[in-house]
């Protein structure tokens, strides 16, 4: 096909769920690109010689090196040639911010639309899982170094996976029962299947990971008994899991749920197929969300999946405002979710049995940038109004567990108790110790998680060669 | 990491007493810990208090009550079946030091937990006045193992079946606080209205008293919130910095209420298993 035709089609959207039809069931939204729509796409791309969207990407992923392939039909090629800097493409393809990273670059975005690199992305790591013909490479001779990695989030895979790769004897220690970190218990299932988590864990297993699931690092041995019993270097990827709470009236009546608790219940433990699966969750039939973030968005959409009528998200700032990805914010209202926009609640009233009836707001107004160089919400007085309700999701951020952090003596934290580490290195105030991820930089993104596992792992390798 | 069952016993008629192989638990494990266990894949996490530890053998003790569908499906297992997943040991361990006297309280499945920190108060050198109590003579569980770790005993029964007729509260009123009869800290483990009776008795006389609270949970590792409390007007999470507090302190109203959060969802949950388990020819 001539460039000039090429320049002519549009991006190729992605089917999806029916909105009426998908806010009632747990399915996958998107349904993803065909082959042929997937080859249609990539030849928007135009193969730039110095490609701009690559420098979008945190880890450099070669963009037009994979759909190039996309366009030849190599699916597979296509896939293995992402692999090569990004260990999770079909969780990527699926969870990343690309129209803040790559997809902002993209100089086709300038005239017209950027190229859908995520869907194809997407696409092609799909591609790749459902032939099954997913290349195990050879083992690699040992080193005979042992690595301990803790927590089986984004971050900590990517550092077993290339760890092992280099020849490490690697074992992960998860506290939960299940590996994947947010993956599995805070992500839904409509926004990333279980599935995809578990086969990518699988060929990790396959390359030699060892996984020791329900073993809580700090309790079961602390990281100064992971050295005692032989390991050489420990990876911190904990993530941050520490519910935050807005500290008023009410929050401990029935009902009000951290977002963590509340997704938890739903993903990791399946409470929406409840009582085929013995965890129970609240379905309430007048939600409450508070958080304009990812974490609201997945809250808003589980609690209407789970049969709600009504479902408010109550954010203090405007639309312009909200952390959460705007594809999110677009899928959370075509299913019909109430925004409660420059709105901040100020308490939860409960009845006799102390269960939640309503929520007490205040109307916000926007004034003077702060710190973050957002607009500061400024509460309008007199304008309380009350929101009837029975079910509160508190989805306001999350912090620092310090489990890890109060049992490792000598290992420095910073004034919200994250570890300090260095940015290219990981290394952290004590020797052989290594930290990434959320548990670093606080809460943030898939890919940051696994960019910075993919810079540990270099200098953990560094390190453990250069150990006698 | 899975988990054998080794041994099983019925103590009573609802309380079964298991040992689980769990080496590393058994290592690490302090008094006033417990483990999370899941039974197998559709299974809730369940938190259930470490009643004993072999380190040697590597072996766990729990002992628990049928209260609903996950512990009642846990009584329905056999030694040799397998647990897909036990966790631990989790909590704060108890503060252990030496204080004089002190009264170890148990109220019916709570005698379970309160015996492993018994012994360690025992160990530090404690004077240890157990009390322990249920409804009647039939469900007391452990009379000989906390005897065993005591120097002065008492058993209670509301219907005055066995021992002193009354609830433990009564009990520890009667014999020691009105008679004027030291006691230096008292340690009360049992359903959440006994903790409450307890200590509205003791703080009458101004004795410390620490109860061990049992909120729902799910990870247990501080990462949910569903375990919270309210200490003092703070709110704390049992699972990490509990399971023991001042029971001085504790919001028994909050607690009490958020126990019942998923009332209706658990008989539904139960009612299922017992028609499933029926349906399969019952056990
Ligand atoms: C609901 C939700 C939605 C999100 N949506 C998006 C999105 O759409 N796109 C995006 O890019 N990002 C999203 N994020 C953010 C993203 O998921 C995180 O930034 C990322 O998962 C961080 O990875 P991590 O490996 O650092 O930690 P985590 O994924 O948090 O994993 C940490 C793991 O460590 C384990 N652990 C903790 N302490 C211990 C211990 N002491 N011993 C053993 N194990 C331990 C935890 O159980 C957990 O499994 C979302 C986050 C949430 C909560
Ligand atoms: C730190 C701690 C230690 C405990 N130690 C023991 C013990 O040694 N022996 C013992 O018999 N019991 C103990 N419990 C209580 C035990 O966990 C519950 O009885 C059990 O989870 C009930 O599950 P179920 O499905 O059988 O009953 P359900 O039908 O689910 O519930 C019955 C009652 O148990 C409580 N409960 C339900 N789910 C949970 C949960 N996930 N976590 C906590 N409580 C729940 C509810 O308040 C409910 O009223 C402990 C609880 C905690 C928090
Ligand atoms: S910037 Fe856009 S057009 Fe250029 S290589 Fe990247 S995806 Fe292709
Ligand atoms: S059970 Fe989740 S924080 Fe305590």
């Amino acid at each position: 096909m001539e460039m000039k035709d090429r320049l002519k089609i549009p991006r190729q959207p992605m089917p999806e769920q029916d909105p009426k039809v998908r806010a009632r069931n747990f399915d996958e939204v998107p349904l993803g690109y065909t082959p042929e729509t997937a080859k249609t796409e990539a030849l928007r791309c135009i193969t730039c010689k110095n490609p701009s969207c690559v420098d979008g990407c945190p880890v450099q992923v070669d963009i037009p090196g994979f759909i190039s392939r996309v366009m030849e039909g190599d699916f597979i090629g296509a896939a293995r040639h992402i692999k090569q800097t990004n260990a999770l493409p079909a969780v990527c393809g699926r969870v990343c911010p690309q129209e803040v990273q790559c997809e902002e670059r993209c100089v086709r975005g300038k005239k017209a639309e950027p190229v859908a690199i995520g869907r194809l992305e997407r696409f092609v790591a799909d591609f790749e899982r459902a032939t099954g013909d997913v290349a195990i490479p050879e083992a690699p001779p040992s080193t005979g170094k042992k690595v301990a990695i803790v927590g089986s989030g984004p971050s900590g895979l990517t550092v077993a996976g290339d760890l092992v790769q280099l020849g490490h004897d690697v074992t992960i220690f998860e506290a939960l029962h299940k590996p994947g970190g947010v993956l599995v218990y805070g992500i839904p299932e409509f926004r990333l299947p279980k599935a995809i988590v578990a086969a990518e864990v699988d060929y990790l297993q396959k390359l030699g990971v060892k996984i020791s699931t329900s073993f809580v690092v700090g309790k079961t041995s602390t990281v100064d008994e992971l050295f005692e019993e032989g390991y050489d270097a420990v990876y911190l990827g904990t993530g941050a899991g520490l519910p935050t709470f807005m500290n008023i009236p009410g929050e401990n009546l029935n009902g009000v749920y951290s977002a963590n608790e509340y997704l938890t219940r739903s993903n990791l433990m399946k409470a929406y197929k409840f009582p085929e699966y013995d965890t129970p969750i609240v379905k309430g039939r007048n939600v409450a969300v508070v958080g304009g973030g990812n974490v609201a968005m997945d809250s808003v959409r589980t609690a209407m999946r789970l049969g709600a009528d009504h479902v408010y998200l109550i954010y203090r700032r405007s639309r312009a405002e909200m952390p959460a990805r705007i594809e999110e914010i677009h899928h959370a209202e075509e299913e019909g979710i109430e925004l409660h926009l420059l709105t901040n609640p100020t308490r939860y009233i409960g009845n006799d049995k102390g269960w939640v009836v309503g929520v007490e707001c205040l109307k916000m107004e926007l004034g003077e940038p702060d710190e973050s160089g957002r607009r500061r919400p400024v509460p309008m007085k007199g304008s309380e109004f009350v929101i009837d309700v029975d079910t509160v999701v508190v989805a306001i951020g999350a912090g620092a567990n310090p489990l890890v952090q109060s049992t490792t003596p000598g290992l420095n934290t910073n004034k919200w108790n994250y570890i300090v580490a260095d940015e290219e290195t990981g290394q952290t105030s004590r020797e052989g110790v290594f930290a990434g991820g959320d548990i670093v930089t606080g809460a943030a993104t898939v890919i940051l998680a696994m960019g910075a596992g993919r810079k540990a792992a270099q200098a953990m390798h560094r390190y453990l060669m250069s150990k006698k | 990491m899975s988990a054998k069952i080794l041994e099983k016993q019925q103590l009573s008629e609802n309380v079964y007493k298991m040992v689980l192989e769990g080496a590393k638990i058994a290592q690490k494990r302090k008094a006033g810990q417990f483990v999370v266990l899941r039974i197998h894949e559709e299974g809730e996490r369940i938190p259930l208090t470490i009643a004993d530890a072999d380190p040697v053998k590597g072996t766990v003790t729990i002992i628990f009550q049928v209260v609903g569908k996950s512990t009642g499906h846990l009584a329905d297992l056999n030694v040799g079946d397998v647990l897909l997943d036990l966790v631990g040991p989790l909590g704060k361990p108890t503060h252990i030091e030496k204080v004089g006297v002190v009264a170890c309280i148990g109220g019916g499945v709570g005698i379970a937990p309160v015996y492993p920190i018994t012994q360690a108060l025992k160990n530090a050198g404690n004077h240890i006045v157990s009390i322990i109590g249920a409804r009647n003579r039939d469900l007391i569980i452990m009379e000989d193992e906390m005897k065993a770790v005591s120097d002065e005993f008492i058993v209670a029964t509301d219907d005055g079946s066995y021992g002193y007729k009354g609830f433990v509260s009564q009990a520890l009123e009667d014999k020691y606080l009105l008679p004027g009869k030291k006691i230096d800290m008292v340690v009360a483990i049992g359903p959440v209205p006994m903790m409450r009776a307890v200590t509205d008795t003791t703080r009458k006389y101004n004795v410390p008293t620490v109860v061990s609270l049992n909120s729902i949970m799910v990870d247990a590792t501080g990462m949910c919130g569903a375990c919270r409390v309210s200490v003092g007007g703070k709110t704390q999470f049992v699972c990490v910095d509990g399971p023991e507090f001042d029971g001085h302190q504790v919001n028994f109203k909050e607690l009490i209420d958020r126990q019942r959060i998923y009332l209706n969802e658990e008989k539904e949950c139960y009612d299922h298993y017992c028609s499933c388990r029926l349906g399969k020819g019952g056990i």
